[in-house]
């Protein structure tokens, strides 16, 4: 029985600075047949390794097809992700994965594509982005909503741009606070839910977030008669096993690992915004 | 059950013993130490616990020994289940060795699995390992360590004739009486046990034992003893819990229950249903290797629900709602029954005494489904 704890060799490709705070790790299996049968999809997890310190779960943010490298963006925050940001290209890392269930891309195709995101919440949905905007005709309107606490937190500024500019797509950020220079809305990105311009009969809203600011979203989404079971959010709990064994995301009945991380709100409704839970 | 027993006198016990050895089995088995039940490396029955008898109440655990009383399964359980024999309360999951260059090198540890044998196994604990083998084995990704121990396993269950104040497995339909999951099964008796196989293997070991015919005597006496066994003071105020629980998330209990838990975690290391552990680090001096371990951990900790820099259970409140909820909540959906087999371990272990049969009831009890 092969072990399902054990992490593979990856080599750092390529690191990018994102911000003083948030980096992005391009990273390769160093065995060719490993790399060659890795496979996710979006929305899913990796477990990173550092040499000496320890695990921790990350989102995949890179496209699926992308056959050269697999992409991690990371805010320094722990112990693990401190040292994380002090590693360079060209060093070794381990990675096991991927893990959970990702967001329903397949089931988005034909409908309007309702992305609402907070902080670093928007890299596990930027996979879906590349996914809808590289399959352009199998969906109808892709919203991308992010908001960060700061105007300075927001990454990707460019990629924003670019995607504004595309058919079919609106972009809508917001800064709780707004510095100089800040040509976006200043407030909770919530709050502009009721901008949108969508089918909330015919859509898949797909959020990642805080979960306060993923259930200001949905204050505002249900009203617009979008159905509960359009909406899919992404959850964090603590993870260290990643297989449903250690315990540590339980959410209700859910492992967050493996039952999720993404879940279809009515699944996990019961419990959502009950603190302890 | 019942088709194919027999009687092996008390005089002739260390012939099982030596049968179950002679098939290269690692013995363990109940012993009285260090003023508990313990299971441990038995290599003759003298080191059974003989005349011993425990009373168990809320934060209490008291044996005493009767002298010229023969029996050795005269009590209801210790603080250990099976489940340190098979969930190993820390372990090495992987090694890598990490080269000059920084090349890493990972290697999965072997686990420690000899053949081991288990003499004096409860119906409590035999319902939890079931549950544990859900938990580990019937996976996506079955646990390596959990699986090979679990292979080399032989389970000599003895069934409980002198359940503790503690006990309520009969409320939870777990016991007193094995039901599976056993090699052999014994009821003892003064002047023996009745036997039963429940395996092949078991039957094999059976076949080597000089035993006689069950006498109507026998049969009368463990009848009756099963049935007292049955009497128990405790109970749960019903087997499906989950609705009525989380139906009273808000409930005063409990504030309550929490200014008097400690939230020390006894309760869950010696539940033999918790699962949760924690895994870490061990980074050796020499900078050439490190180990990635795992052991038990539980959600009465501040860091089970930790994620960067938020405690999703700050307060005991909320910890032991998270216990109790799960246990006899969200286990339903997660494994199609409750965690709880009712060995009313986390009753006599808890240092405040805190008895999760009145929780439940003051909680739910007349909102049970």
């Amino acid at each position: 029985m092969s072990s399902p704890y054990l992490p593979h060799e990856a080599e750092i490709f390529q690191r990018l600075e994102e911000t003083p705070h948030i980096f992005t790790l391009r990273l390769r299996f160093t065995d060719p047949d490993i790399h060659a049968q890795y496979h996710f999809e979006p929305g899913q997890f990796n477990m990173l390794y550092v040499y000496g310190v320890g695990e921790v779960p990350i989102s995949i943010v890179s496209d699926p097809q992308d056959e050269h490298a697999y992409d991690h963006t990371i805010r320094r925050l722990g112990r693990v992700t401190n040292v994380l940001a002090g590693l360079q290209e060209g060093d070794r890392i381990g990675v096991r994965g991927a893990y959970g269930r990702g967001w329903p891309v397949q089931q988005a195709e034909g409908k309007d594509v309702v992305l609402i995101t907070g902080g670093l919440g928007c890299a596990p949905v930027v996979s879906v982005i590349n996914y809808v905007l590289k399959r352009r005709d199998r969906f109808r309107r892709l919203i991308i909503m992010q908001g960060v606490k700061h105007s300075d937190d927001l990454i990707w500024r460019e990629k924003y741009e670019t995607w504004s500019k595309q058919n079919d797509t609106q972009v809508v950020l917001a800064a709780s606070q707004g510095g100089a220079g800040w040509p976006w809305a200043t407030g909770h990105i919530t709050e502009l839910v009721s901008e949108i311009d969508f089918d909330p009969q015919n859509c898949t809203v797909m959020m990642c977030g805080p979960e306060g600011m993923m259930i200001a979203a949905m204050k505002e989404l249900l009203p617009r008669q979008v159905p509960e079971s359009a909406i899919w959010l992404s959850m964090e709990r603590n993870m260290q096993c990643a297989v449903g064994h250690c315990g540590h995301c339980q959410h209700g009945p859910n492992f967050v690992c493996k039952d999720g991380p993404v879940f279809n709100y009515p699944e996990i409704k019961p419990l959502l915004g009950i603190k302890g839970f | 059950m019942g088709e194919k027993d027999a009687y092996l006198l008390r005089e002739r016990l260390p012939l099982l013993l030596e049968a179950v050895q002679a098939e290269g089995y690692e013995c363990i088995g109940p012993q009285w130490q260090n003023e508990a039940i313990v299971y441990d490396i038995l290599n003759q029955v003298e080191q059974l616990p003989h005349g011993v008898q425990v009373n168990q109440y809320p934060g209490e655990y008291c044996g005493e020994i009767h002298e010229g009383n023969v029996r050795c399964f005269a009590w209801a359980n210790g603080p250990q289940a099976l489940k340190p024999f098979l969930f190993a309360p820390r372990e090495t999951l992987w090694r890598v060795h990490r080269d000059n260059d920084g090349r890493l090198q990972f290697e999965s540890a072997t686990p420690e699995a000899p053949k081991r044998a288990i003499f004096g196994v409860r119906a409590c604990d035999l319902a939890a390992l079931a549950l544990q083998d859900r938990h580990f084995l019937e996976s996506d990704f079955p646990d390596p360590a959990y699986a090979a121990r679990r292979e080399n396993l032989l389970l000599i269950a003895v069934n409980c004739s002198h359940p503790a104040s503690t006990c309520f497995c009969a409320s939870t339909g777990d016991g007193p009486v094995a039901q599976a999951g056993y090699d052999l099964v014994l009821d003892e008796l003064d002047d023996g046990f009745m036997i039963q196989a429940g395996t092949e293997e078991g039957q094999a070991i059976m076949a080597r034992l000089n035993l006689i015919p069950v006498t109507d005597g026998h049969r009368e006496a463990i009848e009756i003893q099963q049935e007292k066994a049955h009497e128990q003071l405790r109970q749960v105020p019903g087997k499906q819990l989950r609705d009525a629980l989380f139906a009273n998330l808000d409930h005063e209990r409990w504030d309550d229950v929490a200014g008097r838990c400690l939230s020390c975690g006894n309760c869950t290391s010696v539940c033999p249903t918790c699962f949760c552990h924690s895994e870490e680090e061990l980074a050796p001096l020499d900078g050439g290797s490190s180990e990635h371990i795992r052991q038990w951990d539980s959600c009465f900790t501040a860091g089970h629900s930790y994620i960067h820099g938020l405690t999703i259970r700050q307060q005991t409140r909320e910890r032991y709602r998270q216990w109790l909820t799960h246990k006899f909540g969200s286990w339903h959906d997660q494994y199609g029954r409750s965690g709880c087999v009712g060995c009313g371990r986390c009753i006599a272990w808890c240092p405040v005494g805190i008895d999760v049969t009145e929780e439940l009831q003051a909680i739910c009890g007349s909102d049970d489904a």
